[in-house]
Formats: C-alpha cells, sequence, structure tokens
C-alpha cells in the first residue's frame, strides 16, 4: 500500500536525478556522509510554550523512518537528529552548534519558526551549511543575493495575505475590514501583506485593528470591539484555539462579516470543528495543501498514503493537526532534492539541487500545486487557491492563483 | 454604550475564570500558606481526565462527579508523595517542586492527548437566556458554578470542624498539635480540595477558551492577581477579586490603552493597589507583632 | 585551670587552622582559575561556547541570589533585567556602533537605576505579593519589548541581530574562544566584588534585614534604602549578564526573554544553593545543561524529565547543591578527626 505510491515519483526521481547530475559514477561527499548515511539536523520545541508545533519534527521524524524502511535514498540511510529548542533563540543557535560543529550534519532541515531560524540565519550562511526548507512562512527566507543557504518551503505569509487582499479589492471594493492577528512576526507579516496587497485603499478599508497574545486566555474582548467598529469584512490572523474562538463568539454576538480566515487556522478537525461547523459556514480561507479532517480528500490516494503512514509511523500525533500533513509534504521535497543530488553529496550541491526543482508534484499538495525553484527563486511553493466553507468542507473557489 | 455594557459583561465572563482558578489558590492557602504554581496545571489535567471519561461514553454529570473524586484523590496522593517530604525544606525549594510539578503535568498531558484543541461540552444549553447576545449561557452557568463553589467553601471554613481544624493547622500547627489535629492529614485534606476546586474550575474553563495543555498557563497569572487583589485569606474577595481583573483588562485593552499592551497595564493597576493595600482589597489586615 | 586555658589554645588553633584553610582555599581557586582560562583551548568552539552562556547565567544567577537568597525577596521576574541589558547591548552596538565590551557597563548602570527603581514600590510587598507583582514583570517583558512606540529601538517582533567580536591585538584565537575569555574575565570580576560586598558590612546588613526586619532597623539600618539598593544591584548582576549573553548568542529576540527564562533563573538559585556564592556557578551549569540532557533522553515529553529532574534535585539537596557540597565538606574523615 505505502509503496505503490511510492514508486511512480520515485520513477520520475531517478530520471530526473540522471539527467541532474552528469558526473554521477563520481562520490563527494560533504560532511555527515557517507556510504551509508546521511546525516541531517533539525531544532524543534518539543518542550515550551509552541510544543503543539513540535508534531512537525515527530513527524518528519517518523518520514524519514519510513523512508530508511523503504531502503533509504540511494542506498544511505537517513540519520535525522532533531533537538529540542523549547522555541527560544539562544537554545536554538546553542543547539544548531552542536548539531553543525559536534555532529557534523551534512544540513540542518526545517527548523522551526521565526524567532529561531532569524536567530541561526547569519551563522548558518557564514559556515555554508544549507538552511532548507525552514518551517515558518515570513518572507525573508527566499533572499538568494544575501543568504544563498537559506530556502524557505511554505507560501509566505504575506503572499497569502495579498491573496485575501485581491480578493477584497475584487468583490467587495467598499469594504469594512476589521483584522485580528496574533501579536508577532508571523502576525504582523500577514497583516502587512495585507495592507501591502490593498495598497492606498488600506487607510480607508481597515477601520479596526485588535491584537492578542498566544497566552492570553480569550480574544472575546478583542471580537466584541471589531464588531462594533462596525466592519463587515473581518481578518482573522489567529492559530487554531483563537480561531475556534473567534469564530463562535463572533457568530454568538450576531456579528456576520465576511470573515476571511488564515490558512494557519483553517483546519477543520483543529479549529472550525471545536467552533462548531454552523458558525463557520462561509468562512473564506486559502490552502494548498489536502486538509486531512476535510471529508472531500478521503477517497484521494494521497490521503489513503498519509493515513497509512500515520497508522504506522506516526501513531503519536493527531492526524487533525495539520503540521503532520505540512511536515510529511516536506519531507517529501527534501528527499527529491537528496536523491537529485545523486552520489555527490555535499553542500553545495544540496543547496544547487535544492534551487533545481521542476514542476515537482508532492503528495497531500493541492492539485495544480507544484513546486518550482532557480538559483533566483527560494520560494518553493508560491500557489494558493482560495476556498470557502459550506457547513461541511471546503469547496475550493476559482482557480489555482499565484505565480 | 452598547459596546461598553458587552465588553463589561464580557468581561465578567472571562472574570469567572479567573475567579474559580483564584479560589482553587486560596484553597490551597488557607490549607498550607503556600500559593501552588502548579495548581493551573493540575486542573488542565484533571480536565483532560473528564475528557477521556465523557469521551469513553460516560454522561456529563457523572464524569463531572467521579473527575473530582479522582482530583480530590490525586491531589493528596501529590501531597503525601511529592510534597510531604518538603516539609522540612525552605519554602523555596518547596516552589521549585511546583514547577517542577507544573512542568511535568504540561509536557505529559501534551504527550498522552497531543496539542491539538479539543472541545470540551458544556451542561447548560447552547441557547442564550432570553435570546440575549452578550453572555452564553454557559459563561452565566460558569459564574453560578463558581459562587456555589464559593458558598460551599465558606460553609466548610466556617462552620464545620474539620475547616476550622484545617485553618488552625495552617495558622499554628504546634497549638493544633497540641489541641489533637492531624496537621499532617489537614494539609493532605487542604491539596485534596485544591485539586478537587481546580478540577471544577478547569471544566467550567475548557468550554469557553478550549482544552488544550497551555490552556491554564496564561490563566495562572490572572487568578494569581485575582486572588491578591482581593485578598488571598478572603475567599469571598478573591472571587470579586477575578471579576475586576476580567472587567478590568477589558475596558483597559477596548478604551483606554489597545490591546498590545493591556495585561501589562492591567497589572500595574493592580499591584498599584497592592502596594497601597498590600492585604487586597477585601484581605484581614495582618498586625504584626514585634 | 584548664577551662581558661582550653578556649585560648581552641582559639589560636582554630585560627591557624582557619588561616591554612585559607591558604589551601586560594591555591584551589587559582587552580580553579587556571583551569577555568585553558577549558577553552581543551574543548570545541561549540562547548565554549555553552559555557560562555553558562558564565552569563552564573552572573545574572549571583544578582539573583543577592536578592533573593541574601535579602530575601523573591524574584520572578530577572529574566526582564536580562532583557534590558542584552538589548542595550544590541541596540548600542548595532545602531550607535560602540564596541562589544563599552555596552556592558551602560547594560549595568541601565539595570542598576531599573531594578532601583521597581524596588521602591516592591519594598511595600512581600512574599506572595513580591512574587506577583515580579511575575507580572516577568509577563509583560515580551510585550514590551514588542510595543510598537519601541519598535524603532528593538526591531519589534524581529529582534536585533549582532554580529559577533573578533578577538582584540590579532589574538590567535577563535571568536568563541574570545567571548568566553572574555566573559570569564567580567564573571570573576563580578565575584570578587559580589564577595566582598556581601562580606562586608553591607552584606552583613542585607542579610539582618532578611533575617529580622525590625531587630536590623533598630540597629540602624535603612531597611528601605538597603532593600530597593539590593534590588537596583541585583538587577546590574542580570543585566551585565543579558548583555554577555546577547552578544554571546548574537541576537535578540522577544521570544529569547519569556517567563521561562525567568523562573529558569529561580529554578537555578534555589538548586544551585540560596545565599551561595559558588551556588550560582552550580545553578548556572544546572540550567545550562540538564535542559539538554532531558532532551537527549526523551523527546516525547523532555519537559517531564527536566520536572522529575528538579524535584529529584529538591529532595536530594533542599539546601541546593552548595549546601549538600557544604554539608558533605564537613562530614570529610580528616574534619572529623581534627575538631575532635
Amino acid at each position: 500500500m505505502t509503496k505503490r505510491w511510492y514508486r511512480a515519483p520515485a520513477a520520475a526521481l531517478v530520471i530526473a536525478a540522471v539527467a541532474a547530475t552528469p558526473a554521477l559514477a563520481q562520490k563527494k561527499y560533504g560532511p555527515g556522509v557517507t556510504d551509508t548515511e546521511i546525516k541531517i539536523g533539525q531544532t524543534n520545541p518539543y518542550s515550551g510554550n509552541a510544543s503543539s508545533y513540535a508534531s512537525n519534527g515527530r513527524t518528519e521524524a517518523a518520514y524519514f523512518r519510513m523512508i530508511n524502511d523503504q531502503g533509504g535514498i540511494n542506498g544511505r540511510k537517513i540519520n535525522f537528529i532533531s533537538l529540542d529548542d523549547g522555541y527560544s533563540p539562544p537554545k536554538t543557535v546553542e543547539q544548531i552548534r552542536k548539531l553543525v560543529e559536534q555532529e557534523n550534519v551534512l544540513l540542518v532541515y526545517a527548523p522551526l519558526g521565526t524567532p529561531p531560524n532569524t536567530a541561526i540565519h547569519q551563522y548558518m550562511n557564514a559556515k555554508k551549511v544549507p538552511q532548507l526548507f525552514v518551517a515558518t512562512g515570513a518572507t525573508k527566507w527566499g533572499d538568494p543575493k544575501h543568504f544563498p543557504w537559506t530556502m524557505g518551503w511554505q507560501p509566505s505569509y504575506q503572499t497569502e495575505a495579498r491573496i485575501y487582499a485581491k480578493y477584497l479589492l475584487e468583490s467587495k471594493p467598499d469594504a469594512k475590514v476589521a483584522i485580528l492577528y496574533q501579536n508577532d512576526d508571523y502576525g504582523k507579516d500577514y497583516v502587512k501583506g495585507f495592507k501591502d496587497g490593498l495598497g492606498d485603499k488600506a487607510a480607508k478599508m481597515i477601520v479596526a485593528e485588535a491584537s492578542y497574545e498566544s497566552t492570553d486566555p480569550t480574544v472575546d474582548s478583542q471580537i466584541v470591539t471589531l464588531k462594533s467598529s462596525g466592519a463587515d469584512v473581518f481578518f482573522d490572523v489567529t492559530i487554531p484555539k483563537f480561531a475556534a474562538q473567534a469564530i463562535r463568539k463572533a457568530y454568538d454576538i450576531g456579528w456576520h462579516p465576511l470573515h476571511l480566515l488564515n490558512n494557519v487556522a483553517n483546519s477543520v478537525g483543529a479549529a472550525l470543528k471545536p467552533a462548531g461547523l454552523e458558525k463557520a459556514v462561509g468562512i473564506i480561507s486559502t490552502t494548498y495543501y489536502k486538509d486531512p479532517s476535510d471529508a472531500q480528500w478521503h477517497g484521494d490516494q494521497d490521503y489513503k498514503d498519509w493515513v497509512a503512514f500515520m497508522q504506522k509511523y506516526n501513531k503519536d500525533s493527531d492526524p487533525a493537526d495539520n503540521n503532520t500533513v505540512l511536515a510529511y509534504a516536506r519531507a517529501f521535497t527534501l528527499v527529491q532534492v537528496l536523491k537529485q543530488c545523486g552520489d555527490d553529496l555535499t553542500r553545495e550541491n544540496v543547496m544547487k539541487q535544492a534551487a533545481n526543482l521542476k514542476d515537482l508534484r508532492v503528495p497531500m499538495l493541492l492539485p495544480g500545486i507544484l513546486i518550482n525553484t532557480s538559483p533566483t527563486d527560494f520560494f518553493p511553493i508560491e500557489q494558493m487557491q482560495l476556498e470557502k466553507f459550506d457547513g461541511k468542507a471546503w469547496v475550493l473557489i476559482g482557480k489555482v492563483l499565484g505565480s | 454604550m452598547n459596546a461598553l455594557l458587552h465588553q463589561i459583561l464580557s468581561g465578567l465572563a472571562t472574570g469567572g475564570i479567573y475567579a474559580s482558578v483564584a479560589l482553587a489558590l486560596v484553597m490551597i492557602h488557607q490549607a498550607t500558606h503556600l500559593v501552588n504554581f502548579a495548581q493551573g496545571e493540575m486542573a488542565m489535567f484533571s480536565t483532560y481526565i473528564a475528557w477521556a471519561l465523557i469521551e469513553g461514553g460516560m454522561p456529563y454529570w457523572d464524569a463531572f462527579a467521579l473527575t473530582i473524586l479522582i482530583s480530590f484523590l490525586g491531589g493528596i496522593v501529590i501531597e503525601r508523595v511529592v510534597i510531604r517530604p518538603m516539609a522540612n525544606a525552605p519554602v523555596l525549594a518547596s516552589v521549585i517542586v511546583f514547577i517542577g510539578l507544573l512542568v511535568i503535568l504540561n509536557s505529559v498531558a501534551g504527550w498522552i492527548f497531543t496539542y491539538t484543541v479539543k472541545s470540551f461540552p458544556s451542561p447548560f444549553p447552547a441557547e442564550p437566556l432570553w435570546n440575549n447576545s452578550y453572555i452564553s449561557t454557559h459563561e452565566l452557568g460558569a459564574i453560578g458554578v463558581t459562587l456555589v463553589v464559593l458558598a460551599l467553601l465558606f460553609i466548610f471554613f466556617r462552620f464545620t470542624l474539620l475547616g476550622l481544624a484545617m485553618r488552625a493547622a495552617a495558622e499554628n500547627p504546634v497549638s493544633s498539635r497540641l489541641v489533637g489535629i492531624r496537621v499532617g492529614w489537614m494539609l493532605a485534606l487542604g491539596w485534596g480540595l485544591a485539586a478537587a476546586i481546580g478540577a471544577v474550575a478547569g471544566m467550567m474553563v475548557a468550554p469557553i477558551v478550549f482544552l488544550d495543555p497551555n490552556m491554564m498557563s496564561g490563566i495562572l497569572l490572572y487568578g494569581f492577581a485575582a486572588a491578591l487583589l482581593g485578598g488571598i485569606d478572603n475567599p469571598a474577595g478573591a472571587v470579586l477579586g477575578g471579576f475586576i481583573v476580567g472587567v478590568l483588562e477589558n475596558v483597559v485593552g477596548a478604551y483606554l490603552i489597545g490591546t498590545e499592551l493591556k495585561l501589562t497595564v492591567a497589572l500595574v493597576v493592580i499591584v498599584g493597589v497592592l502596594t497601597l493595600k498590600p492585604s487586597g482589597l477585601f484581605g484581614r489586615v495582618l498586625v504584626s507583632r514585634v | 585551670m584548664s577551662a581558661t586555658s582550653e578556649p585560648g589554645r581552641a582559639i589560636a588553633a582554630a585560627g591557624e587552622a582557619g588561616a591554612a584553610r585559607r591558604a589551601w582555599r586560594g591555591a584551589g581557586l587559582a587552580l580553579l582559575l587556571l583551569a577555568a582560562v585553558l577549558l577553552p583551548f581543551l574543548v570545541s568552539s561549540y562547548h565554549a561556547f555553552q559555557l560562555t552562556l553558562a558564565l552569563a547565567y552564573a552572573i545574572a544567577l549571583l544578582g539573583l541570589n543577592m536578592l533573593t537568597g541574601y535579602n530575601g525577596q523573591i524574584s520572578l521576574g530577572h529574566g526582564a533585567f536580562y532583557a534590558i541589558g542584552a538589548y542595550i547591548a544590541a541596540i548600542l552596538m548595532t545602531q550607535f556602533d560602540w564596541p562589544y565590551w563599552a555596552t556592558i557597563p551602560v547594560a549595568g548602570l541601565v539595570c542598576l537605576v531599573a531594578g532601583f527603581l521597581f524596588g521602591l514600590p516592591a519594598l511595600r510587598l512581600e512574599g506572595l505579593y513580591l512574587a506577583l507583582a515580579t511575575f507580572a514583570l516577568a509577563v509583560a517583558t515580551p510585550q514590551l519589548l514588542k510595543y510598537k512606540h519601541l519598535e524603532d529601538w528593538t526591531g519589534g517582533v524581529q529582534g536585533i541581530v549582532i554580529t559577533k567580536p573578533d578577538p582584540p591585538f590579532g589574538l590567535p584565537i577563535s571568536q568563541d574562544q574570545w567571548l568566553y575569555l572574555f566573559t570569564l574575565a567580567v564573571a570573576v570580576l563580578m565575584f570578587v566584588l559580589a564577595h566582598n560586598l556581601l562580606r562586608g558590612r553591607i552584606g552583613r546588613a542585607i542579610v539582618a534585614i532578611r533575617d529580622h526586619p525590625v531587630a536590623a532597623e533598630t540597629m540602624g539600618i535603612d531597611n528601605a534604602i538597603y532593600k530597593s539598593l539590593t534590588f537596583g544591584v541585583s538587577a546590574l548582576y542580570t543585566g551585565v549578564a543579558g548583555a554577555l549573553g546577547a552578544i554571546a548568542v548574537q541576537f535578540v529576540a522577544p521570544d529569547s526573554f519569556n517567563v521561562f527564562l525567568s523562573i529558569s533563573f529561580l529554578v537555578g538559585v534555589v538548586v544551585g544553593g540560596l545565599a551561595s556564592i559558588s551556588g550560582a556557578v552550580y545553578g548556572a551549569l544546572f540550567i545550562q545543561f540538564v535542559p539538554n540532557i532531558a532532551d537527549d533522553i526523551s523527546k516525547a515529553a523532555p519537559w517531564a524529565i527536566y520536572g522529575v529532574f528538579l524535584i529529584a534535585c529538591m529532595y536530594l539537596m533542599p539546601r541546593g547543591v552548595a549546601g549538600f557540597v557544604q554539608s558533605a565538606a564537613a562530614r570529610l574523615p580528616w574534619r572529623e578527626t581534627k575538631k575532635g
């Protein structure tokens, strides 16, 4: 079952690999690579307040176990070392230095969070160690001119926010918008992208802004404030817990604006269901992957493969947690890069191949969304699609957007 | 005006959350003269137990009662096993043990139940009373439950022998022992009762904020502030303190300073009040003998 | 008869033994210092970096210990002063092009003032109330650092990236080794100053206030001034540590200074040993290295392991590592015989 889906892309990859690496016979190894092993490092918040995101690291570890069970990458097993940084930048620096200087990893893959990644950004580029597919949506990760060793993966928060702005300008140009955002880099990035997208109409259209702290008990008071601004559009930049609160509170106090919900919190299982599905009808969001708690994908082969993977390798993680899907797709992308590297497993070649992904279809990403990178394009996923919640499932609207 | 009323009512609803946590803190303080920093995490863990029971098919009120019982026993066990050995250690060593308990409970809950938020059922009807759009029936019900717990506590400490013995044991262990009070068991009982009250608080809070392992970490500070503002030796004051903190926070956030610094400003106000009235708004003024 | 000569002889013997012990201790400390100076050349630069952080923590813990251990005022908010120190260093280095070493005294002075001012209202708060006020400070710190009107200075949620200083005079050592030695030098200076301060008149006054405030007052100690000054000096130490830590990490951001940092400091002080200068070092090693050990043991629930370590430490050493070492040393056989 798990093998079947795997074979088709694998064949494609081998072809790609052959095409991409002419000097296949010649073995070139960077640090952390032997004939039998590729060493990869990572930090994740296994402890502390952000530990809900550590399902990323757990899923990735599980994915690499699966790859190893299937024989590894070109015969080499992945030795994946994921360390706890508690989402504290000083600890990230320490752990990453351990990985680079003690463990001699070939590359650092998908450290989680904007502040932790910012803390090691300079170091990774000074040391010339790949900081690949970082697990954050900030825009700064796609800057190959200044930081040729760092690459993002997911669509940036600003890209997504601009999609909502464009949608509003087209469908509701005289909207009065109220914004709720988390008071950190993630929330502010969305707000910036949204304002940029609205352009000079932003000042007129945005009538209220309220922030919350991720440690706040509720956002009820903010919703009341936003409602009293008279807004008829609600741009909701929150994580699932607060999205659920916001959806419920807005409904309960009789505020029914056009609700634009950021992708971070559009999981049916983790946000809409706790809020009450009937209260979430009509919400607009964007996505680039298949939400596993959304029934429309349950007949899909990608979904079935993912379920099989979750049951065999990742039992401890909650399948309603979208991070498990993202991590699964992200890990697939890394495996593809390593396959493309063939026997030239140097840090230089890893970056070269990461910047040489062409129309890559990744399991669990939406149909039509393909990964493309080049030496000047360090944004792997740049496409998203708008969707509307009908009370049971997300209904995709229009076509895939983005460059 | 309508908006202000709305903010105040919404503040009362969140204030009810703080009040219930403050009550548990007051309980443990009455019994031990310490503030248990793990109180919030204990309440969170109890709520997960209730959640598991309900998921397992148990009717709500059965699960409610069973969770309170389990939490009560759990509190006693924690006192006997974890806290008792620290009886003669410095106070700060106990505080560190509380911090240890806090991180253990938080981490274990995440490990067992994962970090995905879960909805927790409410025993109250989903429709708002009198069709109002200000406050949900659950929020009103939770405030009611808090007041009931408060009344029970008041009766317990004021009119029962056991309550009196418990207060005596905390106030003056040596004399209490002389009159035949088993001080050790009074402490254990205090822990059990605090854990039980925490369980009630958790089960009332979870439908509002949703259940996750970090559910209480943000609330604890508010509960702590509420308890001290109202007077840590006065359960009624602590509950009132909870409502004051909830309303204050909302009004500050909505009208005075904006949401970015509302917690900071609310805390500055509370600390400011405490410097003027160090025993809290409704606390007993302690005159220490020199 | 012998009743008079016996104590006299005992005192003389004790004096001799004291001098001998002091000599031994001096030699021991010198040896320890030598080892500390050589250390970065024996371990990898990654370990040198870890030890640099531990040294910075040790300075912070020493500051907190003055307040909590010696003066009896609890603080759950010292992460705030660490943050202030760190941001002062970062802002001066990036916006005003100050050399890294010059930012350290400024960080200390600013924190001295901040701590003193915070200590003034805190005078009226004791025990739990002080715990709440300082806890509130810890919670408010990241929010203040993110505040939009301070963003031009603090970089808001993005924080500030600092460049790592090179060793001076073209010394043939790595940046990490140099930073370690620099931090070590500051740490030694701060420890010596603290030792002199706490062993003298002022130190006795600070302790007297903790043990019996009323008696201290009647002895002519101005409790209010001493308590706020202790708060200030304690904040100064923590601020210096924050600046050193920021230079080593090369990055400051609101997320670096959350509530857990403040709680870690309290943990370090108590685990290391209250009212003990060497306790600061033990505590720093604990908060620097034990979380890593917990992470090695379990990815599923590292905090659970950390919590178990904490509780176990308090069971085995309720007076902290320093208290444990002291009572273990007192029980050594040769000490027994000398006394006997």
